[in-house]
């Protein structure tokens, strides 16, 4: 066990340093493509947390994001309440990154709130409540509108304070370009690029955090919660506890990427956090695989890049006799949504274990004796 | 005093849609325990069929009611067999899951199909309003409800009179004793599964002349439809046709008499009537608590 430890934080570095090398390799529309896989990842762990490792259903989680992501909209563009916290003054430079940990933060309280009521439900109903609760808050967030902007939302493109790139006129060939990021004394490129290394490194830290806390007890009583509530609990594990406290830190990760969200895009309005961001979460959880860390990337990778990019890929796949009842429009929205769903069914019924148990089958493939896929030896 | 007897009216026409839907909620839970997050979507997708039907082949309204009727009634069936028989015994999770799926899938297809532009819906009442004194009815509403009220009074009897009927009552109850008296419990399923997509088609046909039809147009109904079934007893046929005209009546009054709600805190209102009910009284207003032995 011991060298499988060993091997799995040398694998962490490795990689570490392969995403902070990988940006010499990319151009910058694909850096920014990165940062937003790195945003699904985190919120990712998050809901893997609560719903794959505790067991507790949420289809809910596109809520907490708004909370960050509006969380860190409406502080960087209030530009007349100073960042404060404790008596320390933050200064209005990079101001939005300050913002990141205090979105966090309130998601998380929230969430942990929300646990309370939370233990009287479950399974199904729990499902039930925070569907609900995902399809309501845009429309909380209309309703408030003095605060959050209503319908329009809040764009602080250019608001002081949010780190950003000049652009620069060249003086002698009139070109304009990016004059970079300053940060820390160094200077980044692109604006995407800075955005990927902030994502970047607040996923791995997340990340490393994710495993360090479900390696030890915590992650054992979590799982013990979602195997059998009722045993766990003659055991002496104080649900209320774990399971407010996994929705707590579920909902903290979640307002994160939902602020780094808000950070990547500029703007935030009822329809950044929709009901579909919700279920797409959920779906990257079971691309993963549910109680996976690491190979939730494949999951938030798919979750994007299905979004985007593959969509054109389905319509070769349509057979020719369904034209009869209307015109077919595959560049329409309907084109991922429909990729989606057919993956997630699929995946439920050929690969429940999503990414992470195809990787059990490829490691198992190694092993001798009753390892090997539960049967013996070949 | 008119004014409050006009949303009483118009909150029954809302509400039949709200239990249309809940019903199909509750019969899907009661025979095979699943809440069928798709329920919204599978209406939406028959409703677009029932669209096409009239606007692209000319037919007339009730015809292609009918067809569309049975159509939902196969899709129901089909959807059962392929798609939830196999994970029925899992985890709650893989089921939960696999309706996500749906919702993705049919909100999808819809959309590949017919576009996401938002079209109008042709109404079988005509869109007049009745006097009775100060107050005005809308022809729509009355209508609405009325149908429903004959769909559930049709769906009534069959359960309770014929052998079908019998035979899905028993399969939800019981499903192995009605193995072992020869019941095909499989298809009892998969056949209510079928009645309440025929039940959700009727829901989104009925509500898609007044919120018109694009392909998120039950996103919101669903809601209603859940607080509806839960209020009423999410295992109860009637707690659910009572539980929407409550709910149909209460949005309305409350919409009209609070203006902090005013008309876009309606949903969180839903919410809110999910979260207490559960909280408070899981079982609804008709449905059997049930205690667990530990």
């Amino acid at each position: 066990m011991r060298g499988r430890r060993e091997l799995g934080i040398v694998l962490f570095f490795a990689a570490a340093a392969v995403v902070f090398v990988l940006p010499r390799f990319l151009s910058d529309f694909r850096a920014q493509q990165f940062a937003y896989v790195a945003i699904y990842f985190i919120a990712l762990i998050g809901l893997n947390l609560l719903t794959g490792i505790t067991g507790q259903i949420s289809l809910g989680h596109g809520a907490f994001m708004l909370i960050g992501g509006y969380t860190t909209a409406i502080l960087i563009s209030d530009q007349e309440v100073p960042l404060e916290l404790f008596g320390h003054q933050f200064s209005n430079d990079m101001r939005d990154i300050w913002t990141i940990p205090l979105a966090g933060l309130l998601a998380g309280i929230i969430g942990f709130l929300f646990g309370f009521p939370a233990l009287r439900l479950s399974g199904l109903y729990l499902a039930l409540a925070t569907f609900a609760v995902a399809v309501a808050a845009p429309a909380f967030v209309r309703r408030f509108d003095a605060l959050t902007g209503g319908g329009p939302g809040i764009n602080f493109f250019d608001v002081e304070g949010r780190t950003r790139s000049e652009t620069i006129t060249d003086p002698l060939t009139f070109e304009t370009k990016e004059a970079g990021v300053d940060i820390l004394g160094l200077t980044i490129p692109t604006f995407n690029e800075w955005l990927y290394y902030l994502c970047w490194t607040l996923a791995l830290v997340l990340f490393a955090g994710a495993w360090l806390l479900l390696r030890g007890r915590f992650g054992r009583t979590l799982r013990a919660i979602r195997d059998s509530e009722l045993a766990a609990s003659s055991a002496g594990v104080n649900l209320a506890r774990y399971k407010t406290l996994a929705f707590g830190i579920s909902a903290f990760y979640a307002g994160i990427a939902g602020s780094l969200l808000a950070i990547a895009t500029t703007f935030v309005n009822p329809d950044t956090f929709p009901i579909t961001l919700s279920i797409y979460l959920l779906v990257g959880v079971v691309v993963g695989g549910l109680g996976s860390l690491w190979p939730l990337v494949f999951g938030a990778v798919f979750i994007h890049f299905m979004q985007i990019e593959w969509a054109q890929r389905v319509e070769s796949v349509i057979p020719d006799f369904v034209p009869i009842i209307g015109a077919i429009d595959t560049d329409a929205p309907g084109a991922p949504a429909v990729a989606f769903g057919v993956v997630l069914i699929l995946i439920m019924l050929l690969f429940p274990g999503g990414a992470a148990g195809l990787v059990r089958s490829v490691r198992s493939l190694g092993a001798r004796g009753y390892d090997r896929l539960g049967r013996r030896s070949g | 005093m008119s004014d409050f007897f006009q949303q009483v009216v118009a909150g029954l026409g809302s509400g039949a849609i709200y239990a249309s839907l809940a019903l199909a909620l509750v019969l899907i839970h009661r025979a095979t325990g699943v809440i069928n997050f798709a329920q919204g979507e599978m209406a939406m997708f028959t409703t677009y069929i029932c669209w096409t039907l009239v606007t692209n082949h000319g037919w007339s309204y009730w015809p292609a009611f009918a067809v569309t009727l049975a159509f939902a009634f196969v899709l129901g069936f089909g959807i059962h067999r392929v798609v939830i028989h196999p994970v029925e015994r899992s985890s709650v999770l893989t089921v939960v899951i696999m309706t996500i799926g749906l919702v993705l899938t049919f909100n999808g297809l819809a959309s590949l199909i017919w576009s996401a532009e938002i079209r109008a819906f042709p109404s079988p009442f005509p869109n007049e309003i009745w006097r009775v004194g100060d107050v005005a009815i809308s022809q729509q509403d009355v209508g609405t409800l009325g149908v429903v009220l004959v769909l559930v009074g049709l769906l009534w009897a069959f359960f309770q009179y014929t052998k079908i009927g019998l035979g899905l009552r028993a399969s939800a109850l019981n499903p192995d004793a009605s193995r072992l008296v020869g019941v095909r419990v499989g298809w009892m399923l998969a056949i209510g599964w079928g009645l309440a997509a025929m039940l959700g088609a009727v829901a989104g046909m009925l509500a898609a002349p007044t919120v018109f039809l694009d392909p998120n147009m039950m996103q919101a109904i669903l809601i209603y439809a859940f607080a509806a079934a839960v209020l009423g007893g999410i295992d109860s046929p009637l707690g659910a046709v009572v539980g929407g005209l409550i709910l149909g009546v209460g949005l309305n009054l409350i919409g009209a008499y609070f203006d902090f709600v005013g008309a876009d805190l309606r949903l969180p209102v839903a919410l809110l009537v999910i979260l207490v009910v559960l909280l408070v009284r899981p079982a609804g207003i008709f449905g059997t608590p049930v205690t667990r032995r530990v």
